[in-house]
């Protein structure tokens, strides 16, 4: 199949934690619901373990898009992680423009172990505002590119 | 230098048929430090282990990918297969290329870049890897049993002869569940009391059964093996050791306005009362709100009948502490509110019921002495119209999108209890289809048309109206005829959806035990650890996993009986090894992360640290408990100086997939 030359294939990292989201992900893959090559997962054991460096790095590095998936509040594995998330990524939110990322960039869901469809269809969603967004130009460091 | 080895899984046609998987192999090859690559059919069957170990050897390998399925199925083989040939387990890392990849994705180059990438990720990650020890825990030879209905009772059974210690925490004042309410069991109409009840008393006097009624989960904390719980006994105001349960005070208590729980609101029960008969423990419970003793200080009835003095109005909720290893949740079902359903009439006639309310009619030991009668007129009906899927398998919003599963038996249970006691009524049962799966089940329904007359018809119930005599019209269609029908019955009953325990929320968090979007708790795995929850050590049994029926309760509650026996059977557990651990060489001693540690696995000691210019000194660093860290990471997010790490999860790691994604 041919490539459109043009279409602009954004990058987009997925940190997922382990007990719900990656296992939203893995029951997107069960139940075939599609959703586009461009999102990466990484998976970690609870959205607590990411920290905002993670995020800025893959944004230098030039991701197009970051998206952080939890249990949903209430729900994390480990009782309170996903609440240090949402507060540690509203900060983080709330400085990205002035660090020259657009906000959009960034999201954070929460998808559940039983929520595979959900899975896919945030993902697609992301995918579709990503690419509406264009490229990411402004923190992509190029003496990190080899 | 490194020595990588990648083995990429076809899964059959499952990841080959999207996957290039040779050009992977290919691609990988020319990673730097990746020292033989090679792709395989099946990677977790025995050959497909006999290829790692036989590259592991030839090549020399320190570190392995497998890119396969998830690791959530296979991680846990590959890290085996590793050990068996002396490389640590934690040297692994899996590339999901199936559920990531070829699962979701159409287009073979398409498919095939993402799964290099998420190779190329993998290798990135396992670069960093460090062999790791799991520490050992030990096991508390005790399991608690939340619920007990007929699945916490059969598990707690199964566990108690065994040998281990097992606690039923039940919140109504008895034991028994919705079995104790059922007049028959279908396939085999057998008396459901006769065969529940001896149950009953076998937990009761089981020597290694302790049952805490009329009691709620107040605390959990800890871990698969050694769980914190505290158990609030609410204050039943009766003293249970003086008490003989001769049911004086519940016959005498003036205060009569309380709708009956047990008979489903057909009769009113004193505000000191015994749910039924045959309670364990049979001894009453003043419900407060309703008791006018509490209520106005005056009456007292009850402390004046009880010939042995056990009533006590000052007795207050106990709290009680036990360490168990394990926690099986049995919290079963409700029925659903039937307030969407305004259509059919429920609670404007009263002669519209739900299908509880018919096994209480017609059980012999039910509010009508099993006399099947109107609730409304007293009197017998002539005919009978069942309505089933009355919020099951309805996608519009209003009731459960999934199938109840027990109620196209029990209505043709219903059809022969009422055909056979009283072969003039007319019985008609409304269906979208009759779902009879089960060892004898087909059989029982066509009985109900063949022998008992029952008429079925293939149709659903749009309204159902009351006129001021309380005179029912059913209007419903005849989908076989295109019919439209209007019957006039004396009575309706509804076989309405079954929805999990109000609270199995509440629980699900307390014990970050996992629940899907309809309330019923979720599975270790859908298919192979259908009793087990995804939180280690919190096992499942019953309906509070989804709709069943009794025989597949009772399969399910030895089944989850079993693994709890297997994980008692054990002296220590292996814990997990992916701990958190601080640098102390760079640890400032602030303690911001023993604040937000939820396990409370880190604290503060003065030791003597070598610091990064060699000099020695004694200060405060943190000290993680690896007995207590779950390896959550959320300290590594808080510290400033970016001391503390989590094993298997190092910021190197995460970063090094980070840059080979990006
Ligand atoms: C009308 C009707 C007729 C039926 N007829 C049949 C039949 O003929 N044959 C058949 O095989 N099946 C039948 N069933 C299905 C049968 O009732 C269930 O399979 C069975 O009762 C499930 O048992 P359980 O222990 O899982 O749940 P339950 O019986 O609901 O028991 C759960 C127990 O947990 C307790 N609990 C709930 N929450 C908490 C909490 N937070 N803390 C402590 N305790 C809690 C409850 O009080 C209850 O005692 C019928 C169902 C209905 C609705
Ligand atoms: S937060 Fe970091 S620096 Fe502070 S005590 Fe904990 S590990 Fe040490
Ligand atoms: S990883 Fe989580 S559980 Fe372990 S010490 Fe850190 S905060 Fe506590
Ligand atoms: S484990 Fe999923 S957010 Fe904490």
């Amino acid at each position: 199949m041919l490539k459109d030359a043009a279409k602009f294939e954004p990058k987009i990292v997925a940190f997922c934690c382990n007990w719900c989201s990656y296992a939203g992900a893995d029951g997107a893959g069960t139940a075939r619901k599609n959703y586009p090559a461009n999102v990466k997962i990484i998976k970690v054991p609870c959205s607590c373990r990411v920290n905002p460096m993670f995020i800025l790095r893959a944004f230098q590095r030039g991701a197009d898009g970051v998206i952080l998936c939890g249990c949903h509040p209430g729900d994390c594995h480990y009782s309170t992680g996903n609440y240090y998330t949402r507060r540690r990524m509203a900060l983080l939110m709330s400085m990205l423009n002035f660090m020259g990322v657009a906000e959009d960039r960034f999201r954070v869901e929460w998808v559940s172990a039983a929520e595979g469809a959900k899975f896919a269809e945030v993902m697609n969603d992301f995918v579709v505002q990503i690419t509406a967004l264009g490229e990411n130009v402004k923190l992509r460091d190029l003496r990190c590119k080899k | 230098m490194q020595k990588i080895g990648v083995f990429v899984c076809w899964c059959g046609s499952n990841i080959a048929g999207t996957v290039d998987v040779a050009a992977v192999v290919e691609a990988v090859k020319k990673i730097p430090d990746v020292a033989y690559a090679v792709d395989y059919k099946y990677m977790c069957s025995e050959e497909g282990q006999k290829i790692i170990k036989d590259a592991v050897e030839e090549y020399g390998l320190d570190r392995i990918v497998v890119c396969s399925c998830s690791p959530r199925m296979h991680e846990a083989t590959f890290r085996k297969c590793a050990e068996s040939i002396g490389i640590n387990p934690y040297m692994v890392e899996i590339a999901n290329i199936r559920e990531q990849c070829s699962w979701v994705l159409k287009d073979v180059k398409v498919a095939t870049e993402k799964a290099i990438q998420l190779a190329k990720a993998a290798i990135a990650k396992v670069r960093f890897n460090n062999p790791l020890h799991p520490g050992q825990s030990q096991v508390v030879k005790r399991a608690l049993v939340i619920g007990g209905g007929i699945a916490g009772i059969q598990t707690a059974l199964d566990i108690a002869d065994a040998g281990y210690k097992v606690d039923i925490l039940e919140k109504e004042p008895t034991i028994g569940g919705k079995m104790a309410q059922i007049d028959k069991t279908f396939p085999t109409l057998d008396c459901s009391a006769c065969i529940l009840t001896p149950k009953m008393v076998d937990a009761a006097c089981h020597e290694n059964i302790t049952i805490h009624t009329y009691s709620d989960l107040e605390a959990v904390s800890g871990y698969v093996g050694n769980f914190d719980v505290t158990i609030r006994k609410k204050a039943r105001s009766v003293k249970a050791d003086i008490c003989s349960g001769c049911g004086i005070c519940t016959e005498k208590c003036p205060a009569r306005k309380t709708p009956s729980e047990f008979d489903e609101g057909l009769r009113n029960r004193g505000a000191i009362y015994i749910p039924f008969a045959q309670a364990i423990p049979k001894v009453p419970v003043i419900d407060r709100e309703a008791c006018l003793k509490f209520k106005t200080g005056k009456c007292g009835v009850c402390s004046i009948v009880c010939p042995n003095g056990a009533i006590d109005y000052t007795q207050e909720d106990e709290l009680i502490t036990e360490k168990y290893g394990a926690i099986v949740l049995a919290t079963g079902f409700e029925l659903i509110d039937l307030e969407n359903y305004g259509n059919l009439g429920y609670g404007r006639s009263k002669n519209v019921i739900t299908s509880m309310q018919l096994e209480r009619l017609t059980n012999a030991a039910g509010p009508t002495e099993g006399h099947l009668v109107c609730p409304a007129s007293g009197k017998e009906p002539k005919s009978v119209v069942i309505v089933s899927c009355v919020g099951s398998r309805d996608t519009s919003g209003r009731g459960k999108t999934y199938c109840s599963k027990v109620c196209c038996m029990y209505n043709a249970k219903h059809a022969m209890y009422i055909r056979e006691k009283y072969p003039n009524v007319d019985v008609t049962v409304f269906y979208i289809d009759v779902r009879t799966p089960g060892k004898g089940f087909d059989e029982f329904q066509r009985r109900a048309v063949e022998e008992y007359g029952v008429h079925y018809v293939r149709g659903q119930v749009g309204k159902i109206m009351s006129d001021k005599e309380g005179n029912l019209t059913v209007f419903a269609s005849d989908l076989n005829s295109g019919r439209h029908l209007m019957l006039n019955p004396d009575l309706v009953v509804l076989a309405c959806a079954v929805k999990p325990a109000k609270d199995a929320r509440k629980l699900a968090s307390m014990l970050t035990a996992s629940i899907d979007t309809n309330d019923f708790y979720v599975e270790a795995h859908p298919k192979l650890r259908p009793v087990e929850s995804p939180t280690a050590g919190i096992f499942l049994s019953g309906m509070c996993q989804g709709p069943k029926d009794i025989p597949e309760t009772v399969s399910q509650a030895g089944a989850a009986a079993a693994k709890v026996i297997g994980l008692l059977a054990k002296d220590k557990l292996m814990t997990n090894p992916c701990t958190a651990k601080c640098n102390e060489q760079i640890c400032s001693g602030c303690l911001t992360c023993t604040n937000v540690c939820p396990y409370g696995a880190i604290s503060g000691v003065e030791k003597e640290v070598v610091t990064l210019n060699g000099t020695r000194e004694k200060r405060v660093v943190a000290v993680v408990n690896e007995a207590l860290c779950q390896g959550c990471g959320a300290c590594t997010v808080a510290c400033p100086s970016a001391s503390m790490d989590l094993q298997g999860f190092t910021n190197k790691q995460i970063l090094a997939e980070v840059d080979a994604l990006c």
